[in-house]
């Protein structure tokens, strides 16, 4: 069932962390690869919000690492942060590579905070 | 067939973002042509690189305080992997579902950003700060060290495997 339910939450995420870095790129035409920061930022904050409240085992396997696993992405942050740095764009790679793990940081720790807040 | 030493075929567009570029034609187009195949595809990898770090982390599983290395490993090991297929895909032409299946998806849906953020929030929250930090910067490090090795190696063996005389061929 936990198989399942993984396998259920990847189809959903993988898909949508595709879905979204484009229509980023779409609307926002730039060196920096916002669409792969967004994914990373809202897939930490749900995560963190997940993490606050004690959620079933069927929870945690759909949307923790099931959805929010294949949503964000660590292979595709460091690809781009190679690939910034051989095009000579140095500060967006740092930028790329240090902002994500501070915002990823941040955000899980906000989804925590609120979903604590707001349960008292 | 042209002896191409030390030379790169140079892609329509500079890629940086391996999910998707729209700078590149290729993947601007890909969706509307194909998007079943595509999406589908990209879903397909996807359970399979998840499955795959679920079966990790549930092999080795680490304390809130403890440091997380089956999630390490998973992020190092696909950001290896990344720098290989990227460097094999942007010097030879593959089939158009081999990104979205092998890269968006299955690498894709192997690594994991959520649980890296999550597992050092979480180590803070138990008082773990030193982990936390150590961890933070292990996987930073880690995932880009491993993928610029992946990409180095790669585009290593494929030069020379292009030196290489064909055996049945005329020379040049």
């Amino acid at each position: 069932m936990t198989v399942l339910l993984i396998a259920l939450g990847a189809a959903l995420g993988a898909p949508l962390r595709y879905l979204t870095d484009r229509a980023v790129q779409a609307r926002h035409d730039s060196p920096f690869p916002w669409g792969t920061l967004t994914v990373n930022v809202a897939g930490s904050l749900l995560l963190g919000a997940i993490a606050a409240i004690p959620a079933e085992a069927a929870v945690t396997a759909l949307v923790g690492t099931g959805f929010c696993g294949a949503l964000t992405t660590w292979s595709t942050l460091s690809y781009e942060t190679l690939r910034l740095t051989r095009q000579g764009a140095r500060w967006h790679a740092v930028a790329n590579a240090l902002g994500s793990v501070v915002a990823g940081l941040g955000a899980a720790t906000l989804g925590y905070a609120l979903v604590r807040a707001l349960a008292g | 067939m042209p002896v191409l030493v030390g030379r790169h075929v140079t892609p329509p567009e500079f890629r940086v973002d391996p999910d998707v570029d729209l700078h590149v034609p290729a993947d601007r187009g890909e969706l509307a042509a194909h998007p079943t195949a595509v999406l589908g595809t990209i879903a397909a990898g996807g359970v399979l690189g998840a499955l795959a770090r679920a079966g990790v982390q549930a092999a080795f599983p680490h304390a809130p305080t403890g440091f997380p290395w089956a999630t390490w490993g998973v992020n190092v090991t696909g950001c290896l992997l990344i720098g290989a297929l990227m460097a094999v895909l942007t010097t030879r032409p593959t089939g158009p579902l081999v990104r979205p299946f092998l890269g968006v998806g299955v690498l894709g849906g192997f690594t994991t950003f959520s649980a890296y953020a999550v597992d050092a929030q979480r180590a803070v929250a138990a008082g773990a700060v030193g982990t936390a930090l150590a961890y933070l910067a292990a996987t930073l490090v880690g995932a880009l060290l491993a993928v610029w090795a992946g990409d180095a190696a790669t585009g290593r063996l494929l030069a020379r495997a292009r030196r290489r005389p064909e055996p049945t061929g005329e020379g040049r």
